[in-house]
C-alpha cells in the first residue's frame, strides 16, 4: 500500500477554508489542541484512489507566515519543521476569488519553502455572477503551480483537487519570485553562511524570532548573528518583502484578472449601511442578542425539562429493577443523575453555536466586533466579548465555550474569567427564594415592586462585577499579546447548512467529552459525601424512630426526618458542621453551610438541599419558605433568614464560583488547571468578603 | 498633516509613504499599501473604528492606527 499523503490546508481568514475542509472530510475529522497551547488543531482523512489516504490538516488561518499571535505561530512552526509527523507533502493554499489579490501574499511566502503547492481558488461559482474572468492556465505559469477552481456552496471542482492531490510528486517546487533582490548583499551572507538551507526558511526563522520569541531550534545554530541587523532594520526589510510581493502579485494579477467594477457593487454596502449604522447597528445587534437570549433560556427549557424527567425516570426505573444494594445506589443515584447533569447543557450548547456558527459564516460577527470594539476595549475585553457575556445570563457553560472565537488570547481569557459572574438562571431559584424571604412586598413610588427591583439588581450587579474585573485583570495580567487592532470585513454569505451542523455537532462533543468526565467524576463525590458517613449515619433510622416516638408520625414524614438526619449526619453534613464557624460571621449556620458546599455540584441544589434537611419533603417553593422563615439563628435568637443574612446570602451567590461545571469547561478551554483554580480561589474569596461586610453592616 | 483619520465618509485618498516603526506589518500585509487608494466606508460611534475600503480590502482599524498613515485627497 502506498504511504498516507499528508495535506496541510492553508489560507487567509474567511476564505472557506473550513467549508472546503469540511468538503473533503465529511464529519471524519478530529478537533483536539496543539499541545501546551490552546489552538484548536483540526485534522481529518479521507480515501482516494485504491485505498489511499490522505490526511488532512486544517492550520488556523492567517494572512502572512509572519506570526503576530500563537494561531499564526502554529503554522510557522510547523512549515519550518521538516521534521513534525504532519509535515505537509503538499499544501493547499485556499483563496478566495474576490480576495485573490491579498490571499497570494500567503501563496507566494509558501512557495517560497520549497513545499509543492496547489492554489485552491475558492467561491468560483461567483465569478460569472460578478463579471470576474480568469486566465487559469496563464496564471498557474506564472505563479508556477497548479489551480483549482472550487466551490465548497455547490460542491464542485473538488475531485479535480484530489486528482492534483493524488499527484502533488509533479508539482514545481520553485518560489513564484524572487525575494531576496530586497536586500541582495544581506542574503548572499545568508547564502553563504547556511549553503544547505534554504534561504527563505533562514529568513523566516530570523524574522520570527526577533517578532515572536525564540525556540529550540538545532539545525539553524549560528544564525544569532544574523539578528544583529537592528529590530527596526529587519521590520524595515519585512515591509520591503512584503511590498516585494505585492507588486509581483500585482503585474501577475494585471495579465491574468480581470473585474468588473461597474458589476463589482453589490448587496455588501447596502447592508452594511444598515448593519454598521451608529444608531440601526445597534438596534438590529441587540435584536440579535433578545433572539439568542431567548433560545438559550426560554426555547431551550423544552429539551432540558424532557432530559431531566428521563433521566429521573431512568434512575427510578433502576432502582426498582435491580437489586438494592450499594452498587445499585451508585448507579441509581449517582451516576445517572451525574450523567444527566452533563447531557442536560445539549441543547443551550447547540442552540448558542448554532446562532454563533450563523454570525460567524455571514461575515455578521465582524459587524459586532467594529460596533463593540469601542466600548469594549477599554475593559481589556473584545467586541465578539459581547456574545458571551450575554449567553452567561442564560449557562456560562456555552458561553465560555463561545469564547473560542475571540481572536486575541488574552482578550479571550479576561473573558473566559469575567463570565462567570453574570447572573446565570441556575442562581435565579436562590435569588427567588431569598428575596422572597428577606425583601418586603412593597412596592417603590407605587409602581415597581421592591422585590423585582432587587432581582434586577442582582443582575446588574453581576454585570458591573464581569466588567469591573475585566477592567481590573486587563491592569493585572501580563500577557504577550497583538496590541493593534485590524479587523478583516468580509463580504456577506449564506451560511452553508453544512458548516453550520458541523459546528454544533463539533462544540456538543467537545462539551460531553472534554468537560463532561471531570463533571460526572466531582458529581459522584458529592453524592458519596452526601450518602454515606461516619459513626449514627448508619442508624438514622432507629435514632429517629426513637426520637420521635412519643410524636405518632406516618411513614412518610418519618422518612423525611430519616432523610434529614441522615443528610446532617453525612460527610456533607459533618463537612457543613466544620465550615460554620466560617460560615457564622456571614449569618449563615451549619445547614447553609451543608447546602454551600452540596450545591457546588450546581447552584440550585441550593434549595433542595434545604429542603431536605428541613425535612419538608417537597420542593415547593411556599413550604420551603413558610419553612426557612421559622429559623431561629442559634447564637442571636432572631430569625436566622433576616434582611442581613439574606443580603449577605445573595452577595455570596452573586460572586462566588459555585459550580464545577464551570470549572471542568475553563479548565477544558484554557488547556490547564490553573485558571479555573485561581478563578475558584478569588472568586470565592470575593464572596467571602463581600458577604462578610454586608451582614456586618447590617445585622 | 493629512491621515486617514481626517478623511471624511465618502472622501478618497491615497496612501503616502509610512514607516512601519509605528504601522504593523499586519496593516501591510492586508493590503494597506503605500500607493493605494483608501475610502472611508463608515465609523463607529465616536468615530472609532474607522471602516475602510483599501484598494478592495475591507478593513476595520482603530483612529490612532489611522492617524498614524499619511495621505492626499484625491
Amino acid at each position: 500500500m502506498a504511504k498516507q499523503i499528508n495535506v496541510a490546508l492553508i489560507g487567509n481568514p474567511n476564505t472557506g477554508k473550513t467549508s472546503v475542509f469540511n468538503r473533503l472530510t465529511g464529519l471524519n475529522q478530529k478537533v483536539g489542541n496543539y499541545p501546551g497551547i490552546t489552538v484548536e488543531k483540526k485534522q481529518g482523512i479521507y480515501k482516494y484512489g485504491r485505498g489511499r489516504k490522505v490526511h488532512i490538516l486544517d492550520l488556523p488561518g492567517t494572512y502572512s507566515l509572519n506570526a503576530s499571535s500563537v494561531d499564526e505561530n502554529v503554522v510557522i512552526e510547523l512549515l519550518l519543521n521538516k521534521n513534525d509527523k504532519d509535515f505537509p507533502d503538499v499544501a493547499v493554499v485556499v483563496a478566495d476569488v474576490e480576495n485573490l489579490k491579498r490571499n497570494l501574499l500567503l501563496f507566494t511566502q509558501i512557495k517560497d519553502l520549497g513545499i509543492p503547492t496547489i492554489l485552491a481558488i475558492n467561491m468560483a461559482d461567483r465569478m460569472k455572477r460578478k463579471a470576474i474572468t480568469l486566465d487559469v492556465q496563464l496564471l498557474e505559469e506564472k505563479l508556477k503551480t497548479k489551480i483549482a477552481l472550487i466551490s465548497s456552496r455547490k460542491n464542485e471542482g473538488f475531485d479535480n483537487l484530489k486528482d492534483l492531490i493524488e499527484n502533488y510528486a509533479t508539482l514545481s517546487t520553485k518560489p513564484s519570485l524572487n525575494a531576496s533582490r530586497i536586500a541582495p548583499e544581506y542574503f548572499d551572507r545568508l547564502r553563504k553562511a547556511f549553503p544547505q538551507q534554504d534561504l527563505y526558511k533562514l529568513w523566516l526563522v530570523i524574522t520570527q524570532d526577533v517578532n515572536f520569541g525564540k525556540l529550540d531550534r538545532q539545525e539553524f545554530k549560528g544564525i544569532a548573528s544574523f539578528k544583529t541587523e537592528s529590530v527596526s532594520n529587519l521590520k524595515r526589510l519585512q515591509q520591503k518583502e512584503t511590498v516585494a510581493r505585492y507588486q509581483f502579485i500585482n503585474e501577475t494579477l494585471k495579465e491574468t484578472l480581470h473585474i468588473d467594477v461597474e458589476n463589482a457593487k453589490d448587496l455588501r454596502s447596502r447592508l452594511d449601511r444598515v448593519l454598521t449604522h451608529k444608531i440601526w447597528g445597534y438596534v438590529i445587534f441587540f435584536g440579535i442578542l433578545l433572539l439568542i437570549f431567548q433560545a438559550i433560556f426560554d426555547w431551550s427549557s423544552y429539551p432540558m425539562d424532557f432530559i431531566d424527567t428521563t433521566f429521573a425516570s431512568l434512575s427510578e426505573w433502576t432502582k426498582t429493577t435491580l437489586p438494592p444494594g450499594d452498587f445499585t445506589d451508585l448507579i441509581a443515584e449517582g451516576i445517572i443523575p451525574g450523567l444527566g447533569g452533563i447531557v442536560i447543557f445539549i441543547p443551550q450548547i447547540a442552540f448558542l453555536f448554532l446562532f454563533i456558527s450563523i454570525l460567524e459564516e455571514t461575515g455578521y460577527m465582524s459587524r459586532v466586533v467594529f460596533l463593540m470594539d469601542r466600548i469594549m476595549r477599554r475593559f481589556g475585553l473584545s467586541g465578539k466579548s459581547v456574545v458571551p457575556l450575554v449567553a452567561g445570563t442564560a449557562c456560562a457553560i456555552p458561553a465560555i465555550m463561545a469564547t473560542r472565537n475571540i481572536e486575541n488570547w488574552k482578550e479571550r481569557l479576561i473573558t473566559i474569567l469575567v463570565t462567570p459572574f453574570t447572573t446565570c438562571s441556575a442562581r435565579l431559584p436562590v435569588y427567588l427564594i431569598i428575596i422572597a424571604l428577606v425583601i418586603p412586598d412593597d412596592r417603590v413610588l407605587g409602581i415597581f415592586s421592591l422585590q423585582g427591583l432587587t432581582l434586577m439588581f442582582m443582575y446588574l450587579l453581576g454585570f458591573g462585577a464581569a466588567i469591573f474585573s475585566a477592567y481590573i485583570l486587563d491592569k493585572v495580567l501580563k500577557i504577550r499579546s497583538r496590541s493593534f487592532f485590524v479587523v478583516e470585513m468580509p463580504n456577506y454569505k449564506i451560511p452553508l447548512p453544512k458548516n453550520v451542523l458541523i459546528t454544533v455537532v463539533e462544540k456538543t462533543k467537545a462539551f460531553v467529552l472534554g468537560a463532561g468526565k471531570i463533571i460526572l467524576a466531582i458529581s459522584i463525590i458529592l453524592w458519596v459525601l452526601a450518602s454515606y458517613g461516619p459513626g449514627s449515619f448508619n442508624d438514622a433510622e432507629s435514632i429517629v424512630r426513637q426520637q420521635f416516638a412519643s410524636e405518632n408520625l406516618n411513614e412518610e414524614e418519618i422518612a423525611m426526618h430519616v432523610d434529614s438526619y441522615k443528610l446532617e449526619n453525612s460527610y456533607i453534613g459533618k463537612i457543613g458542621h466544620a465550615i460554620e464557624p466560617a460560615v457564622r460571621p456571614l449569618g449563615y449556620d451549619w445547614k447553609i453551610g451543608i447546602a454551600i458546599v452540596s450545591s457546588f455540584a450546581a447552584r440550585e441544589v441550593f434549595v433542595g438541599t434545604l429542603a431536605t434537611i428541613y425535612s419538608v419533603g417537597s420542593e415547593e417553593e411556599e413550604t420551603i419558605k413558610n419553612r426557612m422563615a421559622a429559623e431561629v439563628n442559634p447564637v442571636l435568637g432572631t430569625p436566622l433568614f433576616n434582611f442581613a443574612s439574606g443580603v449577605s446570602l445573595l452577595l455570596f451567590y452573586a460572586f462566588a464560583m459555585q459550580c464545577m461545571s464551570t470549572l471542568a469547561i475553563v479548565k477544558r478551554e484554557t488547556n490547564s488547571w490553573k485558571w479555573p483554580m485561581w478563578q475558584l480561589v478569588v472568586m470565592s474569596a470575593i464572596a467571602y468578603v463581600v458577604a462578610l461586610a454586608a451582614f456586618q453592616f447590617l445585622k | 498633516m493629512l491621515t486617514i483619520a481626517s478623511l471624511k465618509k465618502g472622501q478618497r485618498a491615497i496612501i503616502k509613504e509610512f514607516s512601519v516603526d509605528v504601522v504593523p506589518l499586519k496593516l501591510l500585509e492586508m493590503g494597506c499599501l503605500p500607493g493605494n487608494e483608501v475610502h472611508l466606508v463608515q465609523t463607529a460611534p465616536f468615530q472609532d473604528p474607522l471602516y475602510l475600503n483599501i484598494n478592495g480590502s475591507h478593513l476595520a482599524i482603530r483612529r490612532e492606527t489611522a492617524s498614524k498613515i499619511e495621505i492626499e485627497l484625491i
